[in-house]
């Protein structure tokens, strides 16, 4: 401590910095000991109020992370000191103490060992509405702001809080456990956990609200497939989303305006991130045991493959999507097929296919239809597609896009 | 420890599908190895089962004095039919006492935490 250089260039951004990685760590851990969320809130945020005064003047500690874990623990147990019922709980986790001190120390041995681990299964606990886990996740383990989960969802920040102070509530009155679920319950209970992730990706795709939303997710992803390392899904869904992210700087012009992957500058790709999922998703394969972010991650790799839009291995994107409706039999991914279908097979048959799906409420889908109208030449069907696309459209780059004729307009 | 209840709600008039004196027979035994497996667990604190809810009285205040009605206290289609009160370490196990209730009747159950008897 005491470093000079280090003094010189911390600042609040750098804090805030640190603040994103370690405080869904710290927080976790004090959880973890104390059994008690808003504790363990408040106790992690006055720990960095302190780090803000101190570290300027003393220097960044070497642990950052287990800094704040250890001062925040530090405050918890003064405050508990204050209160009667504190001093009681304090009696009671007396016990637990000692192990924890090492901030570095994992508590326990076996396939449990970090307590952002249990944290985010206490979080997408199926007790809790999706809306709930979501903000619950970003809050607790991504260290955003209330105001910041608000503004990501587009909700007021008082509806923000209002909606986590009630998760928290039923967390705390139902005791809904802070445990990672055993190998039986794994499956069923990953199942939210992963959805919300993806979840927070694609909100953060969406709208320019939150931007760090996409870094957000692929960090929760990467953390869980840190911790997780044996089950494949969580990796499907981590190079899913790498791959996903190596193009996201692709879809949109500078004017906003979307742009669809067979006109995208494929040079412009992150061949890094397409990397990294490829080995990831190499060592899936290994496994064998496919599911749906596994298949839809291959999916984008067949296309990261290819150089140009023409070099696309459709026969093997329409195999994988025949697999993927295996797994997952839903109306959207039979649109995404149809889709591919159509690149192999022509816009006749894939219209056919996506007429039959009931997806009426759901604006890809009438922009799909367009396309396949377009392609067949039935143009003024196409026309009236795209505008009941682009009236269903989220966001202004889709409705853009959309009013202008999609991609017929090209 | 935090006590539960697990209630089943029965809709008025409901039509349910016919149960063969077997099935019914067979929903009853389940039900008694589960209350027996709910005591030795030491989960059990009590049960019942309640009858429609024409049978309910209401008493209330009214201006100082007490006055009697007959009838649910709310006119709803769905009333508490039966209930169990348990005890478990948290929610997971509440719920799981509470899936092998929905395994052995077949239809829904409500979990609630009460307040105030936490350990």
């Amino acid at each position: 401590m005491g470093d000079g250089d280090a003094a010189g260039r911390l600042d609040g951004e750098e804090v805030g910095r640190i603040f994103r990685e370690e405080s869904g760590r710290s927080l976790a851990a004090l959880i973890g000991v104390f059994g008690d969320i808003d504790l363990a809130e408040e106790a992690v945020q006055e720990a960095f109020a302190v780090a803000l005064r101190r570290w300027p003047r003393d220097g960044v500690p070497p642990n950052p992370g287990g800094w704040i874990t250890t001062t925040a623990r530090h405050h918890a147990i003064d405050r508990l000191r204050r209160e009667a019922r504190g001093r009681e709980l304090l009696s009671e986790v007396a016990v637990l103490l000692p192990g924890r001190d090492d901030p570095g120390k994992p508590p326990e041995v076996g396939p449990v060992q970090d307590d952002r681990l249990r944290l985010i299964f206490t979080c997408c606990h199926p007790a809790l509405s999706t809306q709930a886990q979501v903000a619950l996740t970003l809050r607790l383990l991504g260290g955003l702001s209330t105001k910041e989960v608000a503004r990501s969802f587009l909700v007021a920040e008082p509806t923000m809080a209002r909606r986590l102070v009630r998760a928290k509530h039923k967390i705390k009155a139902a005791r809904i456990p802070y445990r990672v679920p055993e190998a039986h319950e794994l499956p069923d209970r990953l199942r939210p956990v992963l959805a919300v992730i993806y979840l927070v990706y694609n909100a953060g795709l969406s709208s320019s609200a939150e931007p760090g939303l996409c870094a957000e997710a692929i960090r929760l992803a990467r953390m869980l497939a840190t911790l997780l390392p044996d089950e494949p899904e969580v990796a499907g869904l981590l190079a899913l989303l790498l791959f996903t992210e190596s193009r996201r700087a692709s879809r949109t012009r500078p004017n906003g305006s979307l742009v669809v992957l067979g006109e995208q500058d494929r040079s412009q790709w992150d061949r890094g991130l397409i990397e990294e999922g490829q080995t990831i998703l190499r060592q899936c394969v290994r496994r064998n045991h496919p599911g749906a972010y596994q298949l839809q991650a291959a999916i984008n790799a067949v296309h990261a493959d290819a150089a140009t839009v023409e070099e696309t291995d459709w026969p093997q994107i329409v195999a994988l999507y025949d697999r993927l409706l295996g797994v997952a039999p839903t109306p959207v991914v039979a649109l995404n097929r149809a889709i591919a279908i159509a690149e192999l097979h022509g816009p006749a048959v894939a219209l056919a296919l996506v007429e039959e799906l009931d997806l009426d409420h759901y604006y890809p889908f009438h922009a799909t239809r367009a396309d396949l109208l377009w392609g067949l030449g039935r143009n003024s069907e196409a026309a009236a597609a795209y505008q009941r696309a682009a009236a269903m459209a989220p966001t202004d780059a889709e409705r853009e896009f959309l009013r202008l004729g999609g991609r017929a307009s090209r | 420890m935090t006590h539960y209840l697990l209630s089943v709600h029965s809709v008025e008039g409901e039509v349910r599908e016919p149960v063969t004196d077997e099935e019914m027979a067979r929903s009853h035994e389940q039900l008694a190895v589960l209350e027996q497996e709910l005591k030795s667990a030491g989960a059990w604190v009590v049960s019942g089962r309640l009858h429609e809810s024409a049978t309910a009285t209401v008493v209330r205040m009214a201006g100082g004095e007490m006055v009697t009605t007959d009838g649910p206290f709310v006119e709803s289609k769905e009333h508490l039919g039966g209930f169990y009160i348990i005890q478990a370490e948290d929610l997971d196990a509440a719920l799981g006492w509470a899936s092998k209730v929905t395994g052995a009747i077949k239809v829904p159950i409500e979990v609630r935490p009460f307040a105030g008897f936490e350990a």
